[in-house]
């Protein structure tokens, strides 16, 4: 075909510039995380730090289904729990060694429960903590996404299932451990869970299964995959007529948030001690959707920045003044929707660009 | 000449309105057909049903032999049929390039999109330099002006590497420069693609256009050359009557 319009006169290639400002930071964010804070950090303040990590996992999932996608999902505590209670399944059967878990015997179970019994495995389990999560969210997915169900109804509906999560555990006493949900943990393979190492050796864990997770989710968005995402998130109909299938494309990318969040789930439960309904409903999950808005659900970096933030104001207005730190929560919330809905990433963004701008004036 | 788009006997009713009313409808193979009639005529409707976003009530659309019924959008953008919209939507979030890129690759196997994007594909390259909007392949959609939204759009279009394309209203609000921009950029696609466009604009029909249907009250009033087109009495009454009727509504209000 020939060009009838002008004749392009530059390089059609644009070069983009060499990224070195992205990996500087990450590189010096690993290096405070993985060596700084260990040596600084007293060990239930690393603790403390290892859970809000686990967090800023399930926050990372919520910044690529909602930030990057445009799925509001409210249900992030159901993947959570889905991951957390393969997990825990699998610590109170161990503990047990042959034996019932204890809760059990309490509740008059008399023989193991058939779901719980290749729990005992630990390669089953901690493959379920990514599989049921995958599967649950994969098929909700192909339902809902199918039926263009989006938005608003979207979100109800994620909501909807922690609420049902949390009255099923509830509900079945024996076999959940119902609202005590599953905790007294004492050996985490082969270490005692309690014990300043095995703590410290899981802060690492969680430290690394965040920073690769976060590589991963960085270069989904970076690939034309996350170029589509964004087109999805902003013009789902129009998608359609460049013939991609939107369904497809944000069953996946639930998957992947859901995925995240049963990883964060398995990681918290020997970190904290305990998974129960009350970790994973509905206040749980919408505090981190809270985080992430508040971090800024555009950039990865400010999904689990928000996390960790929130997760340390939570805590210090918890010592501090406990009755205001709901309010401040619902208040900051609605100042960052309605002043600043970037987060803090894009308030540090905008005052970075102001300041270049008043150095070159 | 082989048809590559028929449509038989098509209607579709709206609350009782009928919007489209017993369409007969074919376009052969390199064609460039445009496709005019006053508002409400059921141009839109039309294009809508073809590439899947309006079901109809009764009727037939058969591209290239295979009936097209049940298919849904992105699957009849597979098949090869690719449009725009009235007021174009292109991703604002995304540069130029990355929307050319987007449309250009939806034949990829999905885990081929997990890579980067290296470079500029043919398909691309030859959108942008068609387009003209090489220039502005780095920046963001969100910048352009509404003549160069429309070029991305049929730029897109162009990527996608559709065998038959339908424009909805191509050069609406544009400057008479953008028009005749678009003008050549219409005719530079219709040497190697068919194409269907729905257009208002009589003096852009008078330069552009060789065979025309004219559609009125959802069905096909008149079909042929601009010329046979333009002599029609019927064709004449429906716009010059419609002008009459405005402007005794105009000076009414």
């Amino acid at each position: 075909m020939t060009a009838v319009l002008e004749k392009p006169t530059r390089q059609l290639t644009p070069k983009e510039p060499r990224q070195w400002k992205g990996p500087a930071v990450f590189v010096a964010v690993a290096i405070i995380a993985l060596v700084v804070m260990p040596l600084v950090l007293e060990p239930f303040r690393l603790g403390l730090l290892a859970k809000y990590l686990c967090y800023a996992i399930v926050a990372l999932g919520i910044g690529l289904a909602w930030g990057q996608g445009g799925m509001l999902t409210l249900g992030q505590g159901v993947f959570f729990g889905l991951g957390g209670y393969a997990m825990g399944m699998y610590l109170k059967l161990n503990d047990a060694g042959g034996d019932l878990p204890d809760f059990m015997v309490w509740s008059g179970v008399e023989d193991l429960p058939a779901l719980w019994a290749p729990f005992g495995n630990p390669v089953f389990a901690l493959a379920m903590v990514v599989v049921v999560p995958l599967v649950v969210a994969v098929l909700l997915g192909t339902l809902v996404f199918r039926q263009r169900v989006r938005g608003a109804y979207f979100a109800i509906l994620t909501q909807a299932l922690a609420a049902a999560m949390v009255i099923l555990l509830v509900g079945q006493q024996g076999l959940t451990g119902g609202t005590n949900g599953l905790t007294n943990f004492f050996d985490f393979f082969g270490n005692d869970v309690a014990a300043e190492s095995t703590q410290r050796g899981l802060y690492l864990t969680v430290a690394i299964v965040l920073g690769v997770l976060y590589l991963a989710a960085w270069q989904l968005v970076r690939s034309r995959f996350g170029r589509l995402l964004l087109a999805v998130r902003d013009g789902e109909d129009r998608v359609r007529f460049l013939g991609y299938n939107p369904a497809t494309v944000k069953t996946i990318t639930f998957a992947i948030s859901a995925v995240m969040a049963g990883i964060a789930g398995a990681l918290f439960v020997p970190v904290v001690g305990i998974i129960s309904p009350a970790l994973l409903g509905v206040v749980p999950s919408l505090e981190l959707v809270v985080a992430v808005a508040v971090g800024g659900r555009f950039a990865l970096a400010g999904a689990v920045l928000g996390a960790v933030v929130m997760g340390y104001a939570k805590t210090y207005f918890s010592e501090e003044l406990p009755d205001a730190w709901l309010y401040l929560q619902g208040a900051l919330f609605i100042l960052v929707m309605t002043l600043a809905p970037k987060g803090i990433v894009g308030v540090a963004t905008a005052l970075r660009a102001r300041v270049r701008k008043e150095a070159s004036a | 000449m082989t048809a590559l788009l028929e449509v038989r006997d098509l209607a579709v009713v709206f609350d009782g309105f009928r919007a489209i009313d017993g369409v007969d409808f074919t376009v052969d193979s390199g064609e460039l057909r445009f496709l005019i009639g006053p508002n409400g005529a059921g141009k839109t409707t039309l294009i809508d049903i073809i590439t899947g976003l309006t079901k109809p009530t009764t009727g037939t659309v058969v591209f290239d032999g295979n009936s097209l019924a049940g298919k849904r959008e992105h699957e009849r953008v597979r098949l090869g049929i690719g449009r725009t919209f009235q007021t174009s939507v292109v991703f604002e979030d995304l540069t130029v390039l990355e929307n050319l890129d987007l449309a250009a690759s939806f034949r990829r196997p999905l885990w081929s999109l997990l890579r980067r994007r290296k470079g500029v594909i043919a398909a691309v390259e030859q959108a942008l330099e068609t387009t003209g909007l090489a220039d502005l392949a780095p920046r963001k959609a969100g910048v352009l002006s509404h003549g160069q939204r429309q070029w991305l759009e049929i730029g897109m279009l162009i990527a996608q590497g559709p065998r038959l394309l339908l424009l909805d209203e191509p050069v609406a609000g544009m400057s008479s420069e953008e028009r005749a921009r678009t003008g050549e950029l219409l005719t530079s696609i219709a040497k190697d693609h068919t194409v269907i466009v729905i257009e208002h604009d009589m003096e852009f029909l008078r330069r552009y256009a060789s065979q025309v249907t004219v559609l009125h009250e959802g069905k096909v009033l008149i079909e042929g050359s601009v010329d046979e087109v333009r002599a029609d009495p019927r064709v004449q009454e429906v716009y010059l009557g419609r002008a009459r009727e405005e402007a005794a509504h105009d000076a009414v209000t």
